[in-house]
């Protein structure tokens, strides 16, 4: 045990008290952090301008919710699928991990393709319907810039646990790397839940 | 608080059904004849409840230790003061 804790010390010689676990969790914690107030300055924006206009529809008529609905299910899903993809490498099952990684970068990928059959749809047939267009209301505005800026980091999550998968299959990352890509992907399923709140329901 | 690897680990599969709850009853809510100002504060509560929940289980905020919480918790506060500081754009005095 201490031979190993020694090992540890001798690999990251400047491990601090502050997170024994390991640097890269601190690095992401704070990543999301800041990352957290880009999208909460985005909503409280959305909110004010929102309450601040005279005019405003009731986004779940324009909008509808019924895909939403699903795409909010499939992220909780792909949230559970990761942290069983983490349970699975923490017991050396690779085959889990496989599986379950696997079906978190799906569950990612169908949201993706869910959201640009939304997109496409409400901006060629459902916003001029009731009169808007892609630029001209902020109604339209707030919506396009949350949800693609929420889109993007979709992205950017499945290409982060496509590229750990690869590695872990190659023996080059562990646990602790499959706990930090989970730790984004958690916040970008925890954004949406709000989103799916402010944007959509209310 | 113990360190990550040693907290036991938490039944995700119950937190999936609490978020699929909370989530149906979000789009009942607003099928519901409520008042706007009630209907608000429901929806707001169980979004926060839903965020809480992803953070404490799935993120496992809930076995982290003091310093992850402060990094977590100051965005929360930032955003309260930047609510704060709009506010008199929207009710000019």
């Amino acid at each position: 045990m201490s031979e190993v804790a020694v090992m540890h010390h001798a690999v990251e010689p400047a491990e601090s008290p502050l997170t024994p676990e390991s640097w890269g969790k601190l690095g992401m914690w704070i990543f999301l952090a800041a990352d957290a107030m880009s999208f909460g300055s985005l909503i409280v924006g959305y909110g004010i301008l929102r309450y601040a206009s005279t005019k405003w529809p009731v986004p779940s008529e324009v909008l509808g919710i019924n895909l939403t609905a699903f795409m909010t299910f499939l992220l909780i899903c792909s949230s559970v699928t990761m942290v069983l993809s983490l349970s699975a490498i923490s017991r050396g099952d690779m085959r889990g991990l496989k599986k379950f990684l696997g079906l978190t970068i799906l569950g990612g990928l169908i949201f993706l393709g869910c959201q640009a059959y939304e997109w496409t749809h409400l901006i060629t047939e459902r916003l001029p319907e009731f009169g808007f267009s892609f630029s001209t209301h902020l109604f339209a505005t707030t919506f396009f810039i949350l949800t693609g800026f929420h889109g993007m980091h979709v992205t950017g999550g499945v290409i982060y646990n496509s590229a750990v998968l690869v590695a872990c299959l190659r023996g080059r990352y562990g646990a602790k790397h499959v706990e930090i890509a989970g730790l984004y992907w958690h916040f970008v399923d925890l954004v949406w839940i709000l989103i799916f709140t402010f944007v959509y329901l209310l | 608080m113990a360190t990550t690897g040693a907290h036991a680990e938490p039944n995700y599969i119950a937190v999936f059904w609490w978020l699929l709850a909370l989530t149906i009853l979000e789009i009942a809510v607003i099928y519901m004849p409520f008042t706007r100002l009630v209907v608000v504060i429901l929806l707001v509560g169980l979004a926060l409840t839903k965020a809480m929940l992803v953070a404490l289980y799935f993120m496992h905020l809930k076995f982290e230790r003091l310093t992850l919480w402060i990094i977590a918790l100051t965005p929360l506060i930032l955003c309260v003061f930047l609510i704060l500081m709009l506010t008199p754009d929207i009710f000019p005095s």
